[in-house]
């Protein structure tokens, strides 16, 4: 990678101490396919972390090694300092395809992270509308999920994950099922949000502009069996506006870097 | 059902197959056929009647309850069988054997453990209904997609809470189809076992019609039983037809 890239004001920043740290994390599949191979890696706290690679390159099983849905092979994860030993509510997970219970309503599906740690039902419905109106859905309430669309859905996904007030988001390749001008705006509302509520995000997605356009840190992993190939921080100023950011030198500079990066693991 | 043009059809068919039976027993062809307008005739002569009144009691209380058992423990235990891998390997199959087994054999067994009561007809219920329930309560587990599976997890749902809360809701287009089948398999259940126990309800007055050559009263409850069956699949159908829209997003 090219040392420009990693240039920038905000190193340092990234030091402020790491929320989500991956120790010697491998993981071999019953079958012997081995996904990730001895993985170390920070997440700092309060960033946007992407995690990008070539298909198949095991960014979600790590993704979800994290969020303690699968369990490592060999290494630790630890969150806040302590070890992951399964899914935890420091944590929340945004999934692909959305994973909304169809037979609920909006209202109930936001609120159901909630609703299963048995919080009343007043009270959680309040904090859920409030996080249905944070993502831009407030009259979606009562509508149950087929009455929306794709990016709709995934907005319920996102609140959801909001409303278990979470410190750490895990986004697994959240947008991939959603239409190109619908992501562009999902991308700038992400953003918006994460800017304002200090979250640490792990955001796993394929797209290399999604990834230097939204994030703090870039982590980019080799062909399976994965490891970090190399770590990219783009030195964009995140206060422009979107427009300006897609069109920034550095922005640029930093999806061409990253693509001659990615070429080699091509056919 | 959509299709009213579908249905139509179907009626004439019936009314069809019913001029033909009316005509039949006019011929005075054999005495098992009495023309249909006298057996319908006999119909509305026996239904008020008290004995028939607590035939249907009986048989109705039967099959509720009988129904109650094999839902109950037929999908609890289709779930299991679809979400654990030894439950699956112990009794799917002992299921698959029982599904497709001749039960009416099994009658007599029970009859000779329970006597010849309605505890015996209410077990012939369940033993006919609950395998097709746990079958298709077992598809629906195994249906499930796997996300939301890992979404209960991640938001930290109990083994208890995934089940009552996601798997079974997720589940509900298989289960319904399987409480249908198990029902209408149910129906068959209560009338073969009281056909076998035969002293008692729908069972008794078969016996009586029967041993008496009483043929318009026989076919007359046979109607009676037919319609009954096919009312109770077209109330779950209906039920089904709700539920169908969510069964296509998963």
């Amino acid at each position: 990678m090219s040392p420009d890239a990693t240039a920038g004001p905000r190193r340092p920043e990234a030091d402020a101490g790491a929320m989500v740290s991956v120790r010697a994390v491998s993981k071999v599949y019953p079958g012997g396919v081995e996904a990730l191979s001895d993985i170390t890696l920070d997440f700092p706290k309060g960033k946007l972390t992407t995690i990008l690679g070539p298909s198949g390159c095991g960014k979600t099983t790590l993704l979800k090694i994290v969020a303690g849905l699968l369990p490592p092979t060999a290494g630790e994860v630890t969150v806040a300092g302590r070890r992951v030993a399964g899914p935890g509510p420091e944590r929340a997970f945004v999934f692909q395809d959305f994973a909304l219970m169809p037979w609920a309503t909006v209202l109930r599906n936001v609120a159901f992270g909630i609703e299963l740690r048995g919080v009343p039902r007043a009270e959680r419905e309040a904090v859920a509308m409030r996080h249905i109106a944070e993502v831009g859905l407030q009259g979606f309430e009562r509508h149950y999920p087929h009455e929306l669309s794709g990016g709709m859905r995934q907005r319920v996904g996102l609140a959801r994950a909001l409303a278990v007030d979470a410190e750490v988001l895990l986004m697994d390749e959240p947008f991939s099922a959603v239409d190109e001008q619908t992501r562009r705006k999902f991308q700038e509302d992400l953003l918006a949000l994460a800017a304002g509520k200090g979250k640490t995000l792990l955001f796993v997605t394929h797209s290399i502009e999604e990834a230097v356009y939204l994030s703090d840190r870039i982590v980019l992993l080799s062909r399976r069996p994965s490891r970090v190939s190399s770590i990219v921080e783009p030195a964009i100023p995140r206060d422009a506006p979107p427009e300006a950011i897609r069109r920034h030198p550095a922005y640029l500079d930093t999806v061409e870097a990253i693509w001659r990066g990615l070429k080699q693991y091509l056919d | 059902m959509t299709a009213f043009g579908y249905r139509v059809p179907q009626w004439v068919s019936l009314l069809v197959w019913a001029a033909a039976w009316e005509a039949a027993g006019w011929t005075d062809l054999t005495l098992l056929l009495p023309p249909l307008s006298g057996v319908i005739a006999k119909l509305f002569e026996i239904v008020p009647t008290e004995h028939f009144a607590d035939a249907l009691l009986l048989t109705a209380r039967a099959f509720a309850a009988g129904t109650l058992v094999a839902v109950a423990v037929g999908v609890p235990v289709g779930m299991c069988m679809g979400r654990y891998e030894t439950a699956d390997r112990l009794l799917l199959p002992w299921v698959n054997m029982f599904v497709s087994a001749p039960l009416t054999a099994l009658v007599p067994v029970i009859m000779a453990l329970f006597g010849f009561g309605e505890t015996t007809i209410v077990l012939t219920v369940v033993l006919f209904a609950v395998w097709i329930v746990v079958l298709d309560a077992r598809a629906g587990a195994r249906s499930l997609p796997a996300s939301l599976e890992e979404m209960a997890r991640s938001y930290g749902a109990s083994v208890w809470q995934a089940f009552a809360k996601v798997y079974v809701w997720a589940a509900l287009p298989e289960i319904l189809a399987g409480v249908r089948l198990g029902l209408l398999r149910g129906v068959k259940g209560v009338i073969v076992g009281q056909l076998l126990v035969s002293v008692v309800g729908f069972g008794h007055l078969f016996e009586i019609y029967q041993s008496n050559f009483l043929m318009e009263h026989m076919w007359a409850l046979l109607l009676v039983l037919f319609a009954l069956a096919f009312a109770i699949d077209g109330a779950l159908a209906a039920l089904e037809k709700r539920v169908e829209y969510y069964a296509a997003a998963r």
